[in-house]
């Protein structure tokens, strides 16, 4: 209920008199709002600063403290204002509230103290306004981390709070992940970490050729074959403590599947693999070809140094995070290398002895000049060669040196961009969540208020009071806008729930009665047609089933019913408060099957003012709030409270 | 050379909003400020405190003093949030933009709010029949009403009971056209517009039941 619906309400209302002369039913009357006694300027005294408003404009939202009679406990006679021992700064935002309807962040103030501030004034931090909203979150959330952030330096200062009752499986994972936690896990990992730089140097020194002690060998040979036994023994060193610690990790993995799955670990079974593999080949010639291949994987033993570094894992998530954009350019590099491949194939093809054999043997060529090496293995000797090849390398220093710093910059971009994308999605659940709320508030607020036969034309002042009460003039009024359409069309408002049963009702051709009372004439999928006397009828049945059946808890059929019927009629007119015992039950056309099975039982409804009066204010009251975050429960609850009451 | 041709590339890459950016400009400065107080008075049945308390809530929601017909359309869905309120709103926004320049200002606004809250049962009448008369020629044909009727079960939405049909609306106009077209023209004028209006008690009691709005 913006300020801006509370000053156009009146004009669309004023335009109502256009279904004037289309409604077949005479519309309903106006609700008897006080006349205004002219509009007022109302005094507010916020810590000696005087704040002077109308009072329309506090009016526009009621269920704050300054919109609704809880100011009155604020109010001085002496002086004839309101006095509020706040802090009138923060008022000044509050105000602005009102008079605009957006609720702005102050940035200069701690978030907590506005916090405080709007909690006071009845107002619900989800008002801010979307310009600052974010500004808002952000900093609440700063907040939060770094009270939490203290918290836990403060607990974790008392010494190393491990669980008491954790065990043995616990207190290993918590070492692995968390190395400065304990001496011995710091020890271990600095004993791994030491142990793959050996690994990873051994792998490199054993292919240096190396000069032997006896200079008589004419071919060099690499250190790997001149000390085999050094580094075979390096090597299983290496790998049976990584083994070791791979089944450590096993061990203590609080998920063992999801531990399997994870990176870190593909990486280890791939390091220490090719090991064992060699262990369980024999030594044949033809398999040891295979099997020397199998030795490059074991430069994957870097990679167990992501797990030391920071930095290497954040560059792999990045690249990840990335991946469309390198993709992108390994398409266009491509695309280019096959057009420009293409292009010096059929232009070289004439001479002889010409090194573009084929395409593909040209996509080296185009690689190397579009990435501006030119190693020269391969030359165009043709003059439309030298040509395209110009173009090609030209071309290549566009291609390939502009993407590469728009990624690197991607790089960054990206990475906070994820982290405020996340944020934003989360905000935008609350925003549209908001909307749906306010929408589906002001559909509820009347629906209920038909279910409290606030419409009912022929009810006792009193008790009509009592229902309506607890509306502001504005909804009263909106009802009542509402509740003219109605009469305008012969159609009346309904939840999803009743119209889905509704539908569900009509396509089947009804439900099997359950007795054999008065049924009317075959409902055909025709005679559901919208004339107004026998729904009103079938309304006031209904009605009167349920009042009947509450009173009498006799037979399990009533209860049944009565079961079938909580969902579907109680958002229609559930509240007995204003049946006429001497209301002709006279469905003629499209009753209902299950209507006609309850109105058989003929006992007169017995309407106590006491009974009716728990559920009324009840869901009066709840058709007021419509602001307040309450009003997500009050469809699903209201049937159950009245459920209660009623039996 | 190589300077005209980089500015042949960065003119054929310039941005063709400008014209309707400049456009933009020329919107948003158009003000409107409305006749003096005492013009509107006369004008108008409203008190001199009336017309000011309207006038704030106008101008607060308004700073330009204008409604455009997006925004008419935005503030009518608003109070019918079940139902689709564009259509209806289109032709409430036509009937109260006198002048029929596309936004409605102040003195259309009140004059519009004069006549449905103050005036006599013969001018709220006329008004209807102006908003019913889509182009404005003096003569409701069925397509017309056809168009206001369905416009108008189109701010129910889907949910209701019981449940709309596709007809609906159509019957609807057929009961409206056998009630008010006298002589069976297919046309519905003012005379018999008005003549079955005033006979009608329904319509006349409930003429009264929007006074007390303001």
């Amino acid at each position: 209920m913006a300020a801006g619906l509370a000053t156009w309400l009146p004009f669309a209302r004023a335009a109502a008199v256009g279904w004037l002369p289309l409604a077949q039913q005479p519309l309903p009357p106006a609700p008897g709002v006080k006349t205004s006694r002219g509009d007022e300027v109302l005094v507010v005294n916020v810590s000696g600063r005087r704040f002077e408003t109308w009072k329309n404009t506090l009016d526009r939202y009621p269920d704050t403290l300054l919109g609704s009679s809880e100011k009155e406990f604020f109010y001085d006679a002496d002086s004839g204002e309101y006095f509020f021992d706040r802090d009138p700064d923060m008022f000044r935002h509050v105000l602005n509230f009102y008079r605009t309807g957006r609720l702005h962040c102050p940035r200069q103030e701690c978030i907590q103290a506005f916090d405080e501030e709007l909690a006071f004034y009845g107002l619900v931090p989800e008002l801010v306004g979307d310009c600052c909203l974010e500004e808002y979150r952000d900093r609440k959330k700063e907040n939060a981390e770094r009270l939490a952030e203290d918290e836990e330096a403060e607990q974790a200062g008392d010494g190393p709070a491990l669980p008491a009752g954790s065990s043995l499986r616990q207190r290993l994972w918590r070492a692995f992940e968390n190395p400065h936690t304990s001496t011995a896990a710091l020890v271990f990992y600095y004993v791994t970490g030491f142990f793959i730089a050996v690994s990873v140097i051994a792998n490199v020194v054993e292919t240096i050729p190396c000069r032997g002690a006896a200079r008589r060998s004419s071919r060099e040979q690499p250190c790997g074959e001149r000390f085999p036994q050094a580094f075979f023994c390096m090597d299983t060193a290496c790998v049976l403590i990584f083994t070791g610690e791979y089944l450590l990790r096993l061990f203590a993995a609080p998920s063992r599947c999801r531990f399997l799955r994870s990176v870190m670990s593909l990486i280890d079974v791939v390091a220490i693999l090719p090991y064992y593999i060699g262990l369980l080949v024999p030594k044949n010639d033809d398999v040891s070809g295979a099997f020397v291949t199998l030795r490059v994987f074991r430069v994957f033993r870097i990679f167990k140094f992501s797990r030391h570094s920071q930095g290497l894992r954040i560059l792999g998530y990045t690249l990840k995070s990335c991946a469309s954009e390198l993709g992108f350019l390994l398409f266009s590099l491509t695309m280019a290398i096959i057009i420009f491949a293409t292009v010096m194939f059929y232009a070289e093809k004439g001479t002889n002895k010409t090194n573009f054999t084929s395409i593909p043997a040209a996509f080296w060529y185009t690689i190397v000049t579009m990435t501006t090496l030119g190693y020269g293995d391969m030359v165009p000797s043709t003059i439309a060669g030298k040509i395209f090849g110009s173009i090609c390398s030209l071309s290549g220093v566009l291609v390939i040196a502009l993407p590469v710093p728009v990624i690197v910059s991607n790089f960054s971009r990206i990475y906070h961009q994820n982290q405020r994308a996340d944020k934003r999605r989360a905000q935008q659940k609350v925003r549209l969540a908001r909307i749906r709320l306010a929408k589906s508030g002001t559909t509820n607020a009347f629906l209920q208020y038909k279910q409290n036969g606030g419409l009912e034309d022929s009810s006792s002042g009193e008790e009509q009071a009592l229902c309506v009460r607890t509306r502001s003039a504005f909804e009263q009024q909106h009802h009542h806008l509402l509740h003219c359409l109605e009469k305008t069309t012969c159609h009346e408002f309904t939840d999803e729930l009743t119209f889905s049963q509704a539908l569900g009702a009509v396509s089947p051709g009804g439900r099997t009665s359950r007795s054999t009372s008065v049924s009317s004439q075959p409902m055909g999928h025709g005679s559901l047609l919208s004339s107004c006397c026998p729904r009103r009828a079938k309304r006031r049945a209904i009605r009167l089933a349920n009042s009947t059946a509450s009173v009498s808890r006799g037979s399990m059929q009533e209860l049944d019913m009565l079961a079938g019927l909580r969902r579907s009629p109680a958002p229609q007119s559930r509240s007995s408060l204003n049946a006429k015992p001497h209301d002709s039950l006279d469905l003629n056309c499209d009753s209902r099957d299950f209507v006609a099975a309850i109105i058989s039982i003929p006992t007169p409804p017995a309407n106590t003012p006491d009974e009716s009066q728990p559920s009324s204010p009840g869901g009066g009251s709840r058709a007021g709030s419509t602001l307040r975050n309450s009003s997500l429960g009050t469809p699903c609850l209201f049937p159950e409270t009245v459920k209660i009451s009623s039996l | 050379m190589r300077c005209c041709l980089v500015k042949w590339i960065l003119s054929s890459t310039a941005p063709q909003g400008s014209d309707s950016s400049d456009g933009e400009l020329e919107l948003s400065a158009v003000r409107h400020q409305p006749e003096g107080l005492d013009q509107l008075q006369a004008q108008t049945k409203f008190t001199k405190k009336e017309l000011q308390s309207l006038y704030r809530g106008f101008k607060n929601e308004c700073p330009t003093g204008l409604v455009d017909e997006d925004t008419f359309k935005l503030i009518y869905a608003q109070f019918f949030p079940q139902g689709d309120a564009t259509t209806y709103a289109h032709f409430l926004f036509n009937a109260f933009d006198a002048d029929g320049n596309g936004a409605i200002h102040f003195e259309d606004f009140v004059v519009g709010l004069s006549i449905l809250l103050r005036g006599t049962v013969h001018e709220k009448l006329k008004w209807a029949f102006n908003l019913y008369d889509i182009n404005k020629d003096g003569y409701i044909t069925k397509e017309e009403m056809l168009a206001i009727m369905k416009s108008i079960y189109d701010m129910m939405g889907r949910h209701t009971y019981p449940i709309l049909r596709e007809d609906t609306p159509a019957e609807h106009v057929e009961r409206f056209f056998q009630k008010m077209d006298r002589n069976q023209d297919g046309v519905v004028t003012i005379e018999e517009f008005l003549e079955t209006c005033q006979k009608d008690e329904n319509i006349m009691s409930s003429m009264q039941l929007f006074e007390n709005v303001i």
